[in-house]
C-alpha cells in the first residue's frame, strides 16, 4: 500500500499552540487591498522631485562640471555635486554617493537636480555638461588582477588578516586565508583528486520595488528620510556620516518593502537628496529607474573559483583547497568571507586551506544578497563533489552523509558547530519520494546539492502594551520583508497564551523603538523571537503582579496559562487575562512589557535541493520538470511564510544558474538593465516548488529558530549544473549555464 | 515636459488628412502597446512624434472578416484577443494563432494588434514571418488612394516599413487556406514567455490532395536580420517532394541557416541564432505538415 503524496510536509520536532500554526499575517489586509504605503507612496506638501546625473562611462576622470544650464532651466530648484558636501573629506562611502575626481562605473553618480516634477528634473540633468578623460576599465577579477590592469582607486593597497598592507597600488583590496590541519599531508592520503576551476557572472537582486527617497532636511536641522529599507537604523548611521551631521539628528522612517534580498542597506542616493533638500528648503523625493537600479545599485559578485578536493577511495574527504576571487564592484567589501565560510562548511575535512581575494572592477559596489558568497562556492563544491561521487560509483547523497559536518566539527573559519541539522537535512532529501522516483524520459537529468549560510543575530528592541481589551500593541524596529511581523505576533501571543490576531505589530520609525540591527543574515525571526520572548514574559510577571497585589497574595503562588491567571494554592483565584486586562487602570496603572538585547547564537542552515531537468539537446534550453527544497529552520514559527523564503530562494538560485548576468559591453558598460533582458525566472519558468521543513531546535532560542531567509538559494546553482550533467553529460563551470552553452555553441 | 495631442478620427479620409497635415510628427496608435512605449523611452525613434491618432474608431481598421472563399481580412487593430477568441479563425488559421496567444502576454494581447507587430517593422516581430507564410497582401491608404503590397516586401530595415508618413495600414487580407495547408510559428526565447526572440521562425506547406507532395512551401525568419527574411532556397528545397522527406526538411534547415544575417549581442551569438534558424526551421516544418494533414500539434 502506497500512502498519497504530501506536498509541503514539516518534521516537526516539538508543537506549540500558536507557534508553527498558519494565521493570516498581520499586514495582509493592507497588502493585498493596496491600502498598504510603500516608499514611493510617501508625498509630502511642497515636495520637490530629484533626479540624478550618472556616469555613461565604466571608467574616467572628471575634467569639469558645468551646471549652470541646469540651474536656469524653468522649474528647477537646485543642483547638487560632490562639491556640495563642504569641507568634508573624500570617503569611499561619500564618494560612492557622488563621484567628485573619477567615475568608477557607468551608473556612478555625478550630480542632482530638484525640480518641482520629474520631468523637469530629468531634462535639467540632460543639460548638466560634463568633461570626462576616459579611462581604460576592468569588468572581471581575471582583468582586474592582472599586471599593469587599470587602478580604480590610487590608495588602495591589499591588507592580509594581520592587517598589514602591500606597498604598491593594485585593485586586490583584500587577502583572507584560512588553513587548518595539514593540506599536503591530506592530498597524500587521497586516492582520487579533482580541481575544477569556475567562473559566476554578477547577478542583480532584482526586487521589485525600486529604491526610493524622501529627504526633509528641516529648519532646525534635523533629518528625517522616508524609505523602502532594510535596515532604517543602519541607514540612519550612514547618512548621518556621509552628511556629516549627528545620528541624533537623522530620523528615519520605514515605509513598506517591496523586497529587498540583501540590497536595501546602502544609503543610495539619500544624502543627494538631503543636500537638495538643505539647498531649497523643501522635501526632496528620488525615485529608481529600474535601470538606474541594475546600474547603481549593489547586485553580487560575479567570481572566479579554483577548488581541489582529495578523497579515499571508501569515500572519506581527506584535504579541500580553494582559490576565491570575488568582485567587490567599485569599492572594497565583496562577499569573499562568505564564500571562504561556506565553502567547505558541509564538510567535515580535516586539512583545509582557502585564500580569498575581495577585488574591485568597474562595477556598481556589490552588496549583500541572500547568502551572500556561499551560492558562488556552493556552485563550486558541490559540482566537485558530484564528480567524485560519480567517480567512486557511490551515491551521491551518501557520500554527502558519509562525510557531513555536525556538532563539533570545525569550520573553516576555525569555529566548532554548535548543533546544526546537515545530516537531518541530507536523511530527509534520501527518504523524500522524489530522491527514488526515476526520471521519465530521454534528456532527463536529476541533480542533488546541498549548502550553507551562517545566519546572523544581533540587536533588537521591542516595546508590548496592554490594551484594555487583552489585545497587545507590538512596537518593533525590523523591517519587514518576509512576513515576520506575523512570527514576532506569534511567538508575543504563544508565551501570553493568546491568539496571534490578538497581537497588533508595527515597524516604527528610528526615533520610537530602540536600536535595532537591519533585517539582513536572516537574522529578524531570531533576534525578535528572543527579545519578544523576554518582552511578553515581562508582561506575563507584571500581571501575575498586578493579579498577586489585587488578590492579596505572593506573585510566587500564581501562574499563567493559555490567557489564564491562576494561583496554585487556592482555585478560587482565578481571572483571564482579557478581564485582567479591562482593571490595569484602576489597580495600579497601564502595563508595558519591553526588552532590547544583542542576541547570540543564530544557529546555522544547512538546505539541500533535488532539481529534474529536461535539455532540449538541439537548443541547450533547460526545463525544470521538478524540484524539491530541504531546509533545517529550527522551528518554522509560521511555516507559510518559511516556505515562502525556500521557494523564493529557489527561484532566484535558478535564476541565476540558468539565465542571469551583468551582461557587459565592450567598453565596460552594462548591456541589459532592464527586466526584459536582465531574464530572472518567470511563473511560466518554474514548476510548483516543493518544500520540506526540517526542525532541529536552534538551542540558543526560546522556540529553536535557525535564520531561514537566505541559504536556500545556494543549493540551486550546484543542482541544477549536476541535472544538466545527468541529462547531457556535460559538466558546466560556468554561470550562467546558458541554453547557448549547454548546446555547446560557444563562439 | 512634452505635450502629445490626441486624436480620434472616425473615418479612414479624417485619419489621412491628420496625417498629411502633420508628416512624421504624427503616429497611427493600434493597441498603444509599442507606441506608448516609445513616446516615454525613445521618442527619437519615432521622430519626437507630437500627434497620436488613434486606430480604434476607424471601422475599416477593426474589420474582422471572414469567409470561405474570400479568407480573412484583418483590421490593422485588432487586438490579439480577439483573433484567437474567434472559433472560427482559431480553427481555420492556427499558424496565425500561434503568434497571435505568443505576443506579450494575457494584459498585453487584449491591447495589441497584429497590425501594429508589422507597422512597428522590428526584425524580432513575432508575427511577421507568420504573415509571409500565409502570403498575407496589405492594404495600404494614403492621400492618392489605395494600394496593396505583398506583406514580405512590407519591411524595409529594423523598425522601416514601406510606408510614407501620410499613409496608413487598413488592414491584412489572408487567402482562404485549401484543403492540405498548414502553417506554424515558433520562437527560441531561453524562458518561456516576455521574451524578444533570439530567432523566430513562421512556415508553411500546401500539400496536394493525397498529402503525398509539397505543393509549395515558406519559410520566413524573425531576429536574424535587418528585416523579416522569407527563404526562398528552402521553398525550392521542398517543392516538389514528399511532406515525409526528412532531407529534404534537413535542407530547408539548412537554406534557413545560410539566409540569416544575424548580429552578435546579448540576447545571442551569430553561431547560436544561425543554428536556432535550421532547428526551428526543421520543427516549424514538420508541425505545418502535420497541421496540413489534418492533424494537432502540441503547441507548448
Ligand atoms: C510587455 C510587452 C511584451 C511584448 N512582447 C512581445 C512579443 O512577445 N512579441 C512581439 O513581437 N512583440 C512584443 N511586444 C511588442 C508589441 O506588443 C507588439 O509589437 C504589438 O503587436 C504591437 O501592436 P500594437 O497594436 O500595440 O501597436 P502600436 O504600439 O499601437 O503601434 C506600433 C507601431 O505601428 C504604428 N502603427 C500602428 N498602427 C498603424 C497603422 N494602422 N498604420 C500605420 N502605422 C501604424 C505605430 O505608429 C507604431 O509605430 C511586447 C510589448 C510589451 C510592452
Amino acid at each position: 500500500m502506497t500512502t498519497a503524496y504530501e506536498p509541503n510536509v514539516v518534521l516537526s520536532t516539538k508543537e506549540y499552540d500558536v507557534v508553527g500554526t498558519r494565521p493570516i499575517r498581520h499586514d495582509g489586509v493592507d497588502k493585498v487591498t493596496g491600502a498598504a504605503k510603500y516608499g514611493a507612496d510617501f508625498y509630502a506638501s511642497n515636495m520637490l522631485f530629484a533626479k540624478v546625473l550618472r556616469s555613461p562611462h565604466a571608467h574616467a576622470r572628471i575634467k569639469s562640471i558645468d551646471t549652470t544650464d541646469a540651474e536656469s532651466l524653468e522649474g528647477v530648484r537646485a543642483v547638487v555635486t560632490s562639491k556640495d558636501f563642504g569641507n568634508l573629506p573624500w570617503t569611499y562611502e561619500r564618494d560612492q554617493v557622488m563621484a567628485s575626481h573619477k567615475v568608477l562605473y557607468k551608473g556612478h553618480p555625478i550630480a542632482g537636480v530638484a525640480a518641482i516634477n520629474s520631468h523637469i528634473a530629468d531634462h535639467a540633468i540632460s543639460l548638466i555638461k560634463v568633461e570626462y578623460e576616459c579611462l581604460a576599465s576592468v569588468a572581471t577579477v581575471h582583468e582586474a588582477m592582472k599586471e599593469n590592469a587599470p587602478i580604480l582607486l590610487d590608495d588602495l593597497r591589499t591588507e592580509d588578516d594581520l592587517g598589514n598592507n602591500s606597498e604598491s597600488n593594485t585593485n586586490v583590496a583584500k587577502h583572507i586565508q584560512y588553513s587548518t590541519g595539514d593540506i599536503e599531508k591530506g592530498f597524500n592520503q587521497a586516492d582520487l583528486i579533482v580541481e575544477r576551476e569556475f567562473n559566476t557572472a554578477t547577478v542583480h537582486q532584482g526586487y521589485i520595488e525600486p529604491s526610493n527617497f524622501t529627504v526633509n532636511w528641516n529648519q532646525d536641522g534635523r533629518l528625517h528620510i522616508w524609505l523602502s529599507s532594510q535596515g532604517p537604523f543602519e541607514i540612519r548611521g550612514d547618512a548621518a556620516k556621509v552628511l556629516g551631521i549627528p545620528v541624533s539628528n537623522v530620523k528615519v522612517t520605514p515605509m513598506e518593502i517591496g523586497g529587498g534580498f540583501g540590497a536595501k542597506f546602502s544609503v543610495f542616493s539619500s544624502p543627494i537628496a538631503a543636500l537638495l533638500s538643505k539647498k531649497t528648503g523643501h522635501p526632496v523625493k528620488v525615485v529608481n529607474t529600474r535601470t538606474e537600479e541594475f546600474e547603481s545599485s549593489t547586485p553580487t559578485p560575479g567570481s572566479y573559483l579554483k577548488v581541489k578536493i582529495g578523497i579515499t577511495k571508501s569515500g572519506q574527504i581527506t584535504s579541500g583547497q580553494a582559490y576565491l576571487a570575488y568582485e567587490a564592484g567599485a569599492y572594497p567589501g565583496s562577499p569573499v568571507g562568505g564564500g571562504a565560510n561556506c565553502l567547505f562548511a558541509p564538510y567535515d575535512i580535516p586539512n583545509q586551506l582557502i585564500d580569498g581575494y575581495d577585488v574591485v572592477v568597474n562595477k556598481p559596489k556589490t552588496g549583500a544578497y541572500r547568502a551572500p558568497g556561499s551560492p558562488n562556492a556552493a556552485f563550486a563544491i558541490e559540482s566537485i563533489v558530484d564528480e567524485l561521487a560519480e567517480k567512486l560509483g557511490m551515491d551521491p547523497l551518501n557520500l554527502r552523509l558519509m562525510n557531513a559536518s555536525k556538532s563539533g566539527t570545525r569550520r573553516s573559519d576555525g569555529v566548532k558547530f554548535p548543533r546544526i541539522g546537515c545530516i537531518e537535512v541530507i536523511e530527509a532529501m534520501k527518504s523524500h519520494p522524489h530522491y527514488s522516483t526515476p526520471l521519465k524520459g530521454p534528456n532527463q537529468g536529476r541533480g542533488i546539492a546541498i549548502g550553507y549560510w551562517m545566519n546572523g543575530a544581533g540587536e533588537s528592541s521591542i516595546t508590548l502594551t496592554v490594551h484594555p481589551d487583552g489585545h497587545i500593541n507590538l512596537v518593533e524596529g525590523s523591517a519587514d520583508i518576509g512576513g515576520s511581523r506575523a512570527s514576532i505576533s506569534m511567538m508575543a501571543a504563544e508565551v501570553l497564551g493568546i491568539p496571534a490576531e490578538s497581537v497588533h505589530p508595527s515597524v516604527v520609525d528610528t526615533d520610537s523603538v530602540g536600536y535595532t540591527s537591519g533585517t539582513g543574515g536572516s537574522s529578524v525571526t531570531h533576534k525578535a523571537g528572543i527579545v519578544v520572548y523576554q518582552a511578553a514574559s515581562d508582561v506575563k510577571l507584571q500581571l501575575l503582579d498586578r493579579a498577586a497585589s489585587i488578590w492579596g497574595t505572593d506573585s510566587n503562588s500564581l501562574e499563567m496559562n493559555n490567557g489564564v491567571i491562576s494561583s496554585t494554592s487556592n482555585h478560587n483565584l482565578k481571572i483571564s487575562f482579557e478581564d485582567l486586562a479591562a482593571q490595569l487602570n484602576d489597580t495600579g496603572g497601564p502595563i508595558v512589557g519591553r526588552a532590547a538585547l544583542t542576541t547570540r547564537g543564530p544557529g546555522g542552515a544547512f538546505a539541500g535541493h533535488i532539481i529534474d531537468v529536461e535539455v532540449d539537446p538541439e537548443t541547450g534550453k533547460v526545463a525544470i520538470l521538478r524540484c524539491t527544497a530541504f531546509q533545517d529552520c529550527g522551528k518554522a514559527i509560521h511555516p507559510s511564510y518559511v516556505e515562502g523564503q525556500m521557494q523564493g530562494g529557489t527561484v532566484q538560485g535558478i535564476g541565476w544558474a540558468l539565465n542571469e548576468e551583468y551582461f557587459m559591453n565592450e567598453d565596460g558598460s552594462m548591456a541589459n538593465g532592464t527586466f526584459l533582458d536582465y531574464r530572472m525566472p518567470l511563473a511560466l519558468d518554474l514548476p510548483m516548488i516543493d518544500t520540506v521543513i526540517v526542525e532541529v531546535a536552534n538551542p540558543d532560542h526560546p522556540f529553536g529558530v535557525r535564520g531561514v531567509g537566505e541559504v536556500s538559494i545556494a543549493p540551486p546553482l550546484p543542482a541544477v549544473a549536476n541535472a544538466v550533467y545527468g541529462a547531457t553529460g556535460i559538466r558546466m563551470n560556468r554561470l550562467p549555464m546558458t541554453p547557448a552553452s549547454i548546446a555547446n555553441i560557444t563562439k | 515636459m512634452k505635450w502629445i495631442d490626441f486624436a480620434n478620427p472616425t473615418t479612414l479620409d479624417e485619419a489621412i488628412r491628420l496625417l498629411s497635415e502633420h508628416g512624421e510628427k504624427a503616429r497611427v496608435m493600434a493597441g498603444g502597446t509599442d507606441l506608448i512605449v516609445q513616446l516615454r523611452v525613445s521618442p527619437e525613434r519615432i521622430g519626437n512624434a507630437d500627434l497620436v491618432i488613434d486606430g480604434k474608431g476607424i471601422p475599416e481598421l477593426n474589420e474582422i472578416s471572414f469567409s470561405k472563399e474570400e479568407g480573412l481580412t484583418l483590421g490593422a487593430s485588432v487586438p490579439c484577443y480577439k483573433i484567437y477568441q474567434n472559433p472560427t479563425i482559431a480553427e481555420t488559421y492556427p499558424g496565425l494563432i500561434d503568434s497571435a496567444s505568443l505576443i506579450g502576454g494575457i494584459q498585453i494581447q487584449g491591447r495589441a494588434s497584429i497590425g501594429g507587430n508589422l507597422c512597428n517593422g522590428t526584425p524580432s516581430a513575432d508575427s511577421i514571418p507568420t504573415l509571409i507564410a500565409h502570403n498575407v497582401v496589405c492594404k495600404i491608404v494614403g492621400p492618392g488612394g489605395t494600394r496593396e503590397v505583398d506583406v514580405e516586401d512590407f519591411c524595409t530595415g529594423p523598425s522601416r516599413t514601406i510606408l510614407e508618413p501620410n499613409e496608413l495600414l487598413v488592414s491584412l487580407h489572408f487567402p482562404a487556406p485549401p484543403k492540405g495547408f498548414g502553417a506554424r510559428y515558433i520562437r527560441f526565447i531561453p524562458r518561456n514567455e516576455m521574451d524578444i526572440a533570439v530567432a523566430g521562425v513562421g512556415a508553411s506547406v500546401q500539400l496536394d490532395e493525397k498529402n503525398s507532395v509539397i505543393k509549395s512551401a515558406r519559410v520566413a525568419l524573425a531576429s536574424v536580420g535587418p528585416t523579416p527574411i522569407l527563404v526562398n532556397e528552402a521553398t525550392s528545397a521542398l517543392v516538389g517532394k514528399s511532406p515525409e522527406d526528412e532531407s529534404a526538411i534537413s535542407k530547408a534547415g539548412q537554406a534557413a541557416k545560410s539566409a540569416a544575417t544575424p548580429i552578435n549581442d546579448m540576447r545571442g551569438t551569430v553561431e547560436y541564432r544561425k543554428h536556432l534558424c535550421d532547428v526551428l526551421t526543421r520543427r516549424a516544418l514538420n508541425a505545418a505538415i502535420t497541421r496540413a494533414k489534418g492533424g494537432t500539434i502540441d503547441v507548448h
